[in-house]
C-alpha cells in the first residue's frame, strides 16, 4: 500500500513539473541558504582556529598595560626590562621558553629598493614559541646575542621586496641608520584571516636593537610558552605574583601589565564565530520556514483542484486515512525532493564562494543529514493540514464539486 | 482491516444462496433531514423499500424529489436521519465511517452522469484505481482491468487518456472502473445524462448485459423515460415520498 502511495505520489508530482518546480523553491532556496551558511561558517571557524594554534601552542604574552593616573588620565605602563625576562626564566616553573621582543619600524635598503617594515629585537627562543622555520640560511649565534651584532632574519614578504629573485643570504641591507648582513630568510606563514602580511618583518638580536636603533633597553612585549602538560593557569599566576612584586604594585592595586593565554583567546573565538555560524543558520533556517508555508499553500490549491477525484476515491471505498497519507506522502516527497536540490545548491554554492573569500570548504554530514530529515519534517508539518482536508471531505459533496 | 462486521464477501454461490433469502437492499420507514429548525428540508420521508439481489431498477422524479437523497444512503455515503436501511442484512445507520467505506469497497460500484474520470490517466490506471484499494498485486490489477475493459468493448483503448475519448468511452471506462471489483451492486446516477440517445441506448444495452449475464444488482437514477424502461422497475419519487412503482415488465411477461 504505501509503496503504490509513493508510487503514485510521484507521478502525480511529476504531471504537475511547473507547479512541482514552484512549489519546492522555498524549500530548495532554505535549505540551501541552510547549507551555504553553515559550511562557510565552519570553514571560517576552523580556519581561525588553526591561526591561533599556528601562533604557538600554549603561548602566554606579557604587555604592560595602562596606568591610572591622576584625574583618570590613562598613560601607557612602564616597559619591561630584559630582567623581567631572566627572572620568570628562572624563578617560573613549567615554562619551555620565554623571549622578549623589542620592536621598532624602520625603513630597509637594498639597492635602489627600499621597504618599510617593523623591526623586532629578540633571541632565537621567539622562533620556537611563535613556531617560525628559518627556510635558507641560520638562526642568530650565541655570540651575535651576546655582544648585539649587526645581523638579521628576513620575513618572507621583506626578503622578496628587497631583493626579489636575488639571494639575500650574507648580503647588507641598511636598517635605519645601521648597515646590517642578512643571515637567513623565514619560512612564508601568508596572510592570516584578517587580511594581516604575517610575514612582513625583520628579527635582530635584542640587544643590536636596544644600542644601535632604539637607544634603550626597554622590551615591549615578553612570549612565554608553557609546558603542554601543564596548567596554565598556575603559570600565569605565578608570573604575574612575580611580576605585580617586579613593578612594585601594593595589594589591592590593580595590574599594570596584560597576560594574555592564547589558547583563551582561540576558544573565545571559537565560540564567537560558532555563535555566528549558528545564528546565521538560524535566520537561514527562517527561510525554510517560509518555504514549508509555500508547500502548505500548494498543497491546498492542489486538494481543492483535486475535489472530484478524493470525492471519487472516497466514493469507491478509499479510507479517510487512505487519503490523508496520500497527500501527506506527496507533500513529503515534494519537500524531500526540494531539501536535496537544496544541498547540492548549499554545497555548490559554498564551494564556489569559499575560495573567493579565502575559506576553506570544510564538508559538514551532519548539517547536510540535519537539513535532510528537517525538509522531510517540514513536508510533514505543512503537508498534514491540506491532507487532513482531503481526508475529511464528504464524498457527496466532493463528488459535486465543479 | 476489519471486515467482520460486514457479510463475507461474495463468490457466485454465496450469491445465489442469498438471492432467496433477504433484499439486497431494504428500507424501512427511512428519512433523511437536512438542516435545522426553521432550515430544516426533510429530503426523504419514511420511505419503504426492498431491492432484491439481480433487479435492474430505475429510480426517477423531478428535481428536490429526493431520488438522489435515496441513491446517496443505498451508495452508504449517507446515513438515516431515521428508520433503517439494512443493506445484505446489516444496519447501515450502525456503521462508521471507516466501515461504510469497506462496505463500498468491497460490494459497491458506482458510475456518475460526469463520468469522473480521473484527468491526464490513462483508462486502464483509471480503472485500477478501486482495484488498488482492495490490495490486489500491479499483475493481477492489470489482468482484471484488462478484462473489465473487454467488458465494455473498449479493447484496444486502454491506454487513451480520458481526453482521447469520446463521452460514451468515458463513460464505458466508468463502467469498467465500477464492475472491475465484481461489485453485488452497482449504483448509477444519471449515467446517460450527458450523452446523446444513439450512446444512451448503448450505455443502457451495456448495463442490461452486465445486469442479465453476470446478474449484478443495478440501481439506476435518470429522468428519461426512455432510459428507465430499460430496468425491471420504476420507483417514482415525488416529495420525498414513493409515489408509485411500476413494473416494466409485466407488459412483455
Amino acid at each position: 500500500m504505501i509503496w503504490n502511495t509513493i508510487k503514485l505520489a510521484v507521478s502525480e508530482i511529476g504531471r504537475n513539473m511547473m507547479r512541482s518546480f514552484l512549489t519546492i523553491l522555498g524549500i530548495v532556496i532554505g535549505v540551501g541558504a541552510v547549507i551555504s551558511m553553515v559550511t562557510l561558517g565552519g570553514g571560517a571557524t576552523s580556519q581561525i582556529t588553526n591561526e591561533i594554534t599556528s601562533l604557538g601552542s600554549n603561548l602566554l604574552i606579557l604587555r604592560p598595560g595602562t596606568n591610572e593616573g591622576h584625574g583618570g588620565i590613562r598613560t601607557s605602563a612602564t616597559p619591561f626590562k630584559l630582567e623581567d625576562v631572566e627572572a620568570i626564566d628562572n624563578h617560573i616553573a613549567g615554562i619551555a621558553a620565554v623571549t622578549p621582543v623589542s620592536s621598532t619600524t624602520a625603513t630597509a635598503v637594498y639597492g635602489n629598493t627600499n621597504w618599510s617594515t617593523s623591526v623586532m629585537g629578540t633571541d632565537n627562543k621567539y622562533l620556537t614559541v611563535r613556531m617560525w622555520e628559518i627556510e635558507r640560511g641560520r638562526a642568530f649565534s650565541a655570540n651575535e646575542l651576546a655582544i648585539g651584532k649587526t645581523v638579521c632574519l628576513l620575513g618572507s614578504t621583506v626578503a622578496e621586496e628587497l631583493f626579489g629573485s636575488l639571494d639575500p643570504l650574507d648580503a647588507k641591507i641598511r636598517l635605519g641608520k645601521i648597515a646590517c648582513t642578512v643571515i637567513g630568510v623565514l619560512t612564508s606563514k601568508g596572510e592570516s584571516t584578517f587580511g594581516m602580511d604575517q610575514d612582513d618583518f625583520i628579527l635582530t638580536p635584542v640587544k643590536t636593537l636596544h644600542r644601535r636603533m632604539r637607544g634603550n633597553t626597554d622590551v615591549n612585549m615578553i612570549y612565554i610558552s608553557a609546558e603542554s602538560e601543564i596548567s596554565s593557569e598556575q603559570v600565569q599566576e605565578d608570573i604575574t605574583e612575580l611580576m605585580r612584586e617586579r613593578r612594585n604594585i601594593r595589594t589591592g592595586d590593580t595590574d599594570d601589565f596584560e597576560l594574555n593565554d592564547m589558547a583563551q583567546v582561540a576558544r573565545t573565538v571559537e565560540s564567537t564565530t560558532g555563535i555566528l555560524t549558528t545564528f546565521l543558520g538560524a535566520i537561514a533556517a527562517i527561510s525554510l520556514l517560509v518555504g514549508g508555508i509555500g508547500i502548505m499553500n500548494i498543497m491546498l490549491v492542489s486538494v481543492t483542484e483535486r475535489t472530484r477525484e478524493i470525492g471519487i476515491r472516497l466514493a469507491i471505498g478509499a479510507l479517510g486515512r487512505e487519503v490523508l497519507l496520500q497527500f501527506l506522502v506527496e507533500a513529503i516527497i515534494l519537500s524531500l525532493f526540494g531539501g536535496i536540490i537544496g544541498i547540492g545548491l548549499g554545497l555548490g554554492l559554498a564551494a564556489v564562494t569559499a575560495p573567493a573569500l579565502g575559506i576553506p570548504f570544510v564538508f559538514n554530514l551532519d548539517i547536510i543529514v540535519i537539513a535532510f530529515l528537517f525538509s522531510g519534517l517540514v513536508g510533514i508539518i505543512f503537508g498534514f493540514f491540506p491532507a487532513r482536508r482531503a481526508a475529511l471531505m464528504d464524498p457527496i459533496d466532493a463528488l459535486r464539486y465543479e | 482491516m476489519d471486515t467482520s462486521i460486514l457479510p463475507r464477501s461474495g463468490n457466485d454461490k454465496d450469491k445465489r444462496a442469498e438471492k432467496t433469502g433477504l433484499p439486497l437492499v431494504d428500507f424501512s420507514k427511512v428519512s433523511k433531514v437536512y438542516g435545522v429548525g426553521r432550515a430544516q428540508v426533510i429530503a426523504m420521508d419514511e420511505v419503504d423499500l426492498a431491492i432484491n439481489e439481480g433487479e435492474f431498477v430505475a429510480i426517477m422524479g423531478p428535481s428536490g424529489s429526493g431520488k438522489s437523497t435515496c441513491l446517496n444512503l443505498i451508495g452508504c455515503l449517507d446515513t438515516p436521519s431515521s428508520g433503517s436501511y439494512r443493506f445484505k442484512g446489516v444496519a447501515v445507520g450502525g456503521l462508521s465511517r471507516n466501515q461504510r467505506a469497506l462496505l463500498r469497497r468491497h460490494y459497491l460500484g458506482f458510475i456518475f452522469q460526469g463520468y469522473n474520470l480521473l484527468k491526464r490517466t490513462t483508462a486502464i490506471e483509471n480503472v485500477e484505481m478501486p482495484l488498488v484499494y482492495r490490495g490486489y498485486k500491479k499483475s493481477v490489477r492489470q489482468k482484471m482491468s484488462l478484462t473489465a475493459l473487454k467488458e465494455v468493448g473498449l479493447e484496444g483503448r486502454e491506454h487513451h487518456t480520458p481526453a482521447q475519448l469520446s463521452g460514451g468511452e468515458q463513460q464505458r471506462v466508468a463502467i469498467a472502473r465500477a464492475i472491475a471489483t465484481n461489485p453485488s451492486l452497482l449504483l448509477a446516477d444519471e449515467p446517460t445524462g450527458n450523452l446523446d440517445s444513439k450512446k444512451g441506448s448503448e450505455i443502457m444495452d451495456l448495463l442490461t448485459k452486465l445486469n442479465q449475464d453476470r446478474g449484478i444488482t443495478i440501481i439506476m437514477v435518470t429522468h428519461e423515460r426512455a432510459m428507465a424502461e430499460y430496468a425491471d422497475r420504476t420507483v417514482h419519487f415525488l416529495d420525498g415520498r414513493i409515489s408509485n412503482i411500476q413494473n416494466n415488465r409485466v407488459i412483455h411477461q
